[in-house]
């Protein structure tokens, strides 16, 4: 991240100076602590979004959408236009933005509940449609906002306070990987899966959502991301070893890369 | 002159909704209401609108919700099973405050029901089939001709208010062709929407939420609700009066029931009975006041419903206690006669004699 974010604070202090500013607060993030659990990775990918937001200039035209669950408070710290939608509709209501507003960049953040639970069908058919909007899909593997329940991503085995026993397959299915599933979609234009266990990966989530709204932008079509999140309060680790937990339990059953890019 | 057009219930609301300046439809199969859906798919891109078969009701009316937070004009429409999927929408369109149009072809329920006419969505039009405190304006037409006028009207106050509009049709209503009106397109001079998502250019970010997590803000945020719902009742409380002079038994019916109600007035006065026609015209807000000033000298009130007692709720809480009120009603998609109306009419009329 060494790209630089426009800080107002920064901007300020450097006057005019020939000082070179190489690192700080993107203008599209408001300057206020979060509400989320230490070594939660909801501040990270806010702030990465922020970050590719004014790289590309779009913040003037853009519309997010947050959804039900920890991310729902998204408007306390995007310092741009946002709306609320029920649990799971976030891809229906993108889908009435976009449509009446062709000109705005609308992307929807959904958490795995959200996104692979409550609201597949949604996700599935925008995705079928092919509709010009870029997905930020956070997938920490449980329900956070309501207590750490089984989500559709959840690991096999892994304890979650509706799973006391570790998820089974049998009787709770498999953990869903939704790039995967809509790839063959003629719709899907980029999906890619990042994690943040490590800044190098970050770096390629920001990557890869950068390439998203350009995608967007250049309209070819429908993006989607999912990063592996660390969720330590639910997953019972320290912030430390839920990075592990990413790369240890996480990636080997949700392969990180590019799974579809636009030809 | 104005040039009288053969139309269908539903084929005129699509019609309707396109003059009055809605260019987003998403809409979902269901019957009685078809004819919506494909009417709009044909009509929307000659406007330059836009049509959506969704994925599900609930996606529709989310599509709905989407394109009024970047303020467009749009609508949805379905029958009851239908309408029972989107009241999570349209609870959160109230909560979120946004103008949308939902218009419901009544169906026979519950459950599955039949694809028969009905009225047995009356507690859910006017009591929120949704959660929380909310209200939405509920029109009633009774003609194809009303279908058209509360049609067009019902995105001025969708946006008056940036609250939902229903329209409750049914079955009957949306298929038959009667003649009507059209009006002229609405010219552009919609109401200006400083509060929609447009990106944040020369202002600060806007948002659109339910959430408050703050209980006190919540409270204040429903006051502020509740202050609109009572401007609704104030300024929109609609109805229509038949023969309401020098009568002793007041018919309330509304819809298309109201217009066998009227045939059977009609022929009651004929032969001389004292008989009017009470019409609720929105059956939320309810004119209550009205239909106690009507009541005042007569005998009994009738209300006549394709339900099985909903709207006559209303009814007894108009007169509060201060006149007898009885019930007739058909359900499941049967439709009374006017002989049966005629018939229970000249029943109160003796037992009050």
């Amino acid at each position: 991240m060494m790209e630089k974010g426009k800080s107002r604070q920064t901007r300020e202090q450097s006057g005019s100076s020939a000082m070179r500013e190489v690192f700080g607060k993107p203008s599209s993030l408001k300057d206020v602590p979060t509400h989320f659990c230490s070594g939660c990775g909801h501040g990270i990918v806010h702030r990465i979004i922020a970050e590719v937001v004014d790289e590309l200039g779009i913040r003037e035209r853009l519309v997010g959408i947050s959804p039900v669950g920890c991310a729902v408070l998204g408007y306390e710290y995007w310092d741009f236009d946002v709306s609320e939608a029920a649990h799971g509709r976030t891809p229906a209501v993108a889908t009435g933005m976009k449509r009446a507003r062709p000109d705005l960049i609308i992307f929807t953040y959904q958490g795995d509940g959200d996104l692979a639970a409550i609201g597949t069908a949604e996700l599935i058919h925008v995705a079928n449609r092919g509709e010009n909007i870029t997905v930020i899909f956070v997938n920490n593997g449980v329900y956070g906002m309501t207590g750490g329940q089984m989500a559709p991503t959840t690991l096999e085995g892994q304890i979650t306070a509706t799973t006391p026993a570790g998820r089974t397959l049998e009787g709770c299915g498999a953990p869903l990987k939704i790039p995967e599933m809509i790839a063959p979609f003629p719709g899907t234009k980029y999906l890619a899966r990042t994690a943040l266990n490590n800044p190098k990966n970050i770096i390629t989530a920001k990557r890869s959502i950068k390439k998203a709204f350009q995608c967007q932008i250049d309209n070819i079509g429908f993006s989607l991301v999912e990063i592996l999140s660390p969720c330590p309060t639910y997953w019972r680790v320290s912030p430390l070893d839920a990075l592990k937990w990413i790369k240890e339990k996480m990636m080997p059953y949700f392969p990180l890369g590019e799974i579809k890019t636009p030809n | 002159m104005t040039k009288k057009v053969l139309m269908c219930g539903n084929d005129a609301m699509s019609e309707a909704a396109v003059r009055a300046g809605c260019r987003f439809y998403f809409g979902y199969p269901i019957t009685p209401q078809n004819e919506v859906a494909a009417y709009m798919s044909r009509r929307m891109p000659e406007v330059g609108g836009t049509f959506i078969q969704a994925e599900s009701e609930i996606a529709a009316i989310n599509m709905v919700f989407g394109a009024a937070a970047v303020g467009a004009r749009a609508m949805t429409s379905s029958s009851s099973p239908g309408i029972s999927l989107k009241q999570e929408g349209i609870s959160y369109l109230c909560g979120c405050e946004l103008p949308a149009v939902i218009a419901n072809v009544v169906r026979g329920g519950p459950g599955l029901g039949s694809i028969g006419p009905s009225q047995a969505d009356y507690f859910q039009a006017t009591r929120g089939g949704g959660h929380g405190d909310y209200r939405t304006i509920a029109l009633a037409p009774s003609t194809v001709q009303e279908v058209v006028d509360l049609t067009y009207i019902s995105f001025e106050l969708a946006d008056k208010y940036r609250n939902p509009v229903l329209i409750l049709s049914d079955g009957i209503l949306g298929q038959m062709m009667e003649p009507a009106v059209l009006p002229d397109f609405a010219d552009g001079d919609q109401p200006p929407k400083e509060w929609t998502l447009t990106g944040a250019k020369s202002r600060s970010p806007n948002v659109i939420r339910s959430l408050y997590l703050d209980v006190d803000l919540l409270e204040k945020f429903n006051f502020k609700l509740q202050e609109k719902f009572q401007q609704m009742e104030r300024e929109e409380t609609r109805f229509e009066e038949v023969n309401m002079s020098d009568t002793q038994v007041v018919v309330v019916a509304y819809g298309s029931v109201a217009r066998i109600c009227r045939s059977a007035v009609r022929r009651l006065r004929e032969a001389g009975e004292k008989v009017g026609l009470f019409r609720p015209i929105t059956v939320w807000p309810f004119p209550y006041e009205a239909l106690a000033r009507a009541a005042e000298k007569a005998r009994v009130l009738l209300a006549v419903e394709m339900s099985m007692g909903q709207m006559v709720e209303d009814v007894r809480l108009a007169v509060a206690g201060s006149k007898p009120v009885s019930f007739f009603g058909r359900v499941g998609g049967c439709v009374m006669t006017v002989e049966e109306v005629v018939r229970e009419v000249k029943k109160l009329l003796e037992e009050a004699a």
